[in-house]
């Protein structure tokens, strides 16, 4: 197929979050990036290395730590002509600028009777296994999911990850953007020609008939393996990526869990009162009748991450542990 | 309400023009804010409101400096900075009443006043919330080169938060026209400022380096005189200032506070009110220099009387809501 191989590339996940930039900023004029170390230093990840030689220090504009500061200069920003993003280095950092996402901007519309407007984007990491601690680790997203006015994207591929975030720029709303730092170096497929990604509408990554495992972000790499483990002693699954929490397909994630009448729900985030919480709840209810078993959630332990290896690593789901548990629930029956 | 027209006139004809809309604007504040203590103690307004009674000439001579394109973030005590802004009283009261026709269409109330068309960006109950919303606006002004200012009004319990030091830093580096608008009643709401407020208050910004400035808070002319100033600097690309305005809470943190005993006496706050009252500093000032005379303060006394009393009736005759736009504006 000559036509698909002069079109698409293969791109890492953070060369297409930039490329999405950069697309984007040069579409748009009012389109600005505002973070610690985001200029020279493309920030620590080398997400935006390069941005700031093509748009100047007027566009792509480091900031002080700061984190509510500029995230709340973002939001006056936005509602005064602009459209910033924000760049937040460690979704961890979130719980600065908490006042400023939940409070201002995602009130702002609603409180003000729908007539001052908050494109913002907040790009944020999440993510563990980076041998980072309990402080640079956690993968945040339940909370600004939590709060009405915000809407929340987790990409798990480079063509979801450009597609995207070309989105939740064009978006009137404030937009929490959740990249996984330890999948900045994979690389998929990204066409050249442009593309978007609509929120609210689930990828199904993977088509199965016996088990459906619901995966978000990091952890659709992992249902993935997982699935291709449980091919081995015949068990088809299907992997279903949300690709943003809010808005939240659930007509997708139920018409699976209907068809393959089991579920599991695997979300690096905490479990208690989490994503896994919410999207186990969504099926259970739209797919009652037709499940064969509970509706089972895996996420982190409900531990702050903790820095050796071998605690890291149990802190989190794997392939082999998604497997155990998938295989399980499909004897259960 | 702009009462400065283009005829042509001498400097002294505009200037008495601006005093005399400047007296015109604290009266109508303090009457709106008589009507809401009526209304809430008629049990006709929900929740509670916090008056502005006794701090108008900070709004009013700030605001008196600005342009229409100009913006401002205001405070949960915030009806005066609206209608110094230019908000109209009877959207302001039905917004307090929690009506379809408010400005917010009944869902941001007393404290959430936003208006685009007079650049209010809306009044925000976090107290130092708007700083850096502020300091953005005024990112976007250099920005997109549209000249605009941008005043950031807030009380000195706001002091307290750090989100506004870290503003006043992005706004000292970027040099952006901001100015930092702190009125100091005297109470972060129930406690004297003195125990919550270590140091000096203009050393703060001074330390930024940002231009500092206190001011009598009750003598609008002063204020005016003093803001007018910051706002061009800041318009010239000069950068941000700060202006700590003294002033006073004559009635308590909110309309039900009545028992105040335990945090201040009768005698400081009767003390205010008879020797500090802005309107009347500012009445006398006209009379004194004959510029005005009794008969004319009056006459627009009566005025705004009657203009608040019909907003008030409008507003309690405008239909609520209709519950199913509680779902309505949560995204654009």
């Amino acid at each position: 197929m000559p036509e698909i191989e002069a079109t698409v590339r293969e791109l890492s996940f953070g060369e297409a979050v930039r490329e999405a930039l950069t697309e984007e900023m040069r579409r748009d004029p009012r389109v600005c990036i505002f973070g610690e170390d985001v200029a020279e230093a493309g920030t620590p990840f080398k997400v935006l290395s390069g941005l700031v030689d093509e748009f100047g220090k007027e566009r792509v504009i480091d900031t002080p730590i700061s984190e509510a500061g500029f995230t709340g200069v973002g939001v006056g920003a936005a509602m005064t002509g602009l459209r910033p993003v924000v760049d937040i280095m460690f979704g961890d950092f979130l719980t600065l600028v908490m006042d400023q996402l939940v409070n201002q901007a995602a009130k702002v519309h609603y409180m003000s009777g729908g007539t001052w407007k908050v494109p913002l984007v907040v790009r944020a990491t999440l993510g563990a296994t980076r041998r980072s601690a309990a402080q640079h680790s956690q993968s945040l997203h339940a909370w600004p999911s939590h709060i009405p006015g915000l809407k929340v994207a987790l990409p798990s591929t480079p063509y979801d990850a450009k597609g995207l975030l070309k989105t939740a720029i064009r978006d009137d709303n404030p937009v929490v953007f959740f990249e996984d730092k330890m999948m900045y170096r994979m690389k998929g497929p990204v066409p050249a020609d442009e593309y978007t990604v609509p929120f609210g509408a689930a990828d199904i990554k993977r088509e199965g008939r016996d088990i459906t495992i619901v995966a978000t972000s990091s952890m659709v790499q992992v249902a993935l393996g997982a699935a291709a483990l449980l091919e081995e002693v015949g068990i088809s699954a299907e992997v279903v990526d949300p690709r943003t929490t809010w808005p939240l397909d659930e007509r997708t994630l139920i018409e699976s869990a209907k068809k393959t009448s089991r579920a599991i729900v695997v979300d690096e985030g905490y479990g208690r009162y989490g994503v896994t919480a919410e999207i186990a709840s969504v099926i259970s209810h739209g797919a009652f009748y037709e499940l064969d078993a509970p509706v089972t959630r895996m996420g982190a332990m409900h531990v702050p991450i903790p820095f050796s290896p071998p605690l890291e690593d149990a802190t989190v789901p794997t392939e082999r542990s998604v497997f155990e548990v998938a295989r399980k629930l499909c004897r259960r029956s | 309400m702009a009462t400065v027209t283009n005829r042509s006139a001498t400097h002294s004809e505009i200037a008495l023009a601006r005093v005399i809309h400047m007296y015109r604007q604290m009266v109508a504040i303090r009457l709106f804010e008589e009507r809401v203590n009526d209304l809430y103690t008629r049990a006709l307004m929900p929740g509670l409101a916090h008056l502005y009674v006794g701090q108008e000439a900070v709004a009013v001579g700030i605001c008196e400096a600005l342009g229409v394109d100009d913006y401002i973030t205001s405070t949960h005590r915030g009806h005066g900075h609206c209608l110094a802004k230019g908000a109209a009283p009877d959207r302001m009261f039905a917004e307090l009443l929690g009506k379809k026709t408010g400005y917010c269409k009944g869902k941001g109330g007393s404290m959430h006043i936003a208006d685009p068309t007079t650049g209010n960006l809306g009044a925000n109950a976090i107290v130092a919330g708007s700083a850096a919303l502020a300091t953005g606006a005024a990112f976007s002004s250099k920005y997109l080169r549209t000249n605009r200012v941008v005043v950031c009004f807030f009380g000195e319990g706001a002091l307290g938060q750090g989100v506004l030091y870290e503003a006043m830093n992005l706004a000292q580096l970027w040099k952006l026209p901001v100015v930092y608008a702190c009125e100091n009643n005297l109470y972060n709401e129930y406690t004297h400022f003195s125990e919550t407020t270590a140091g000096d208050i203009l050393a703060r910004p001074t330390a930024f380096g940002l231009a500092a400035e206190s001011v009598d808070g009750q003598d609008v002319r002063a204020v005016y005189a003093a803001a007018a100033p910051l706002v061009e600097r800041a318009r010239q690309g000069n950068g941000p200032a700060f202006l700590l305005c003294n002033t006073y809470r004559f009635r308590g943190h909110h309309v039900g506070d009545i028992s105040r005993d335990y945090y201040r006496s009768k005698q400081e706050e009767q003390r205010w009110i008879s020797e500090r009252d802005p309107v009347r500093i500012l009445g006398e000032w006209l009379i004194e220099q004959r510029l005005a005379d009794q008969a004319r303060l009056d006459q627009i006394s009566l005025e705004l009387t009657s203009e608040m009393h019909a907003a008030v009736e409008s507003a309690l005759a405008a239909p609520y809501p209709d519950p199913a736009e509680a779902e309505g504006d949560v995204y654009a």
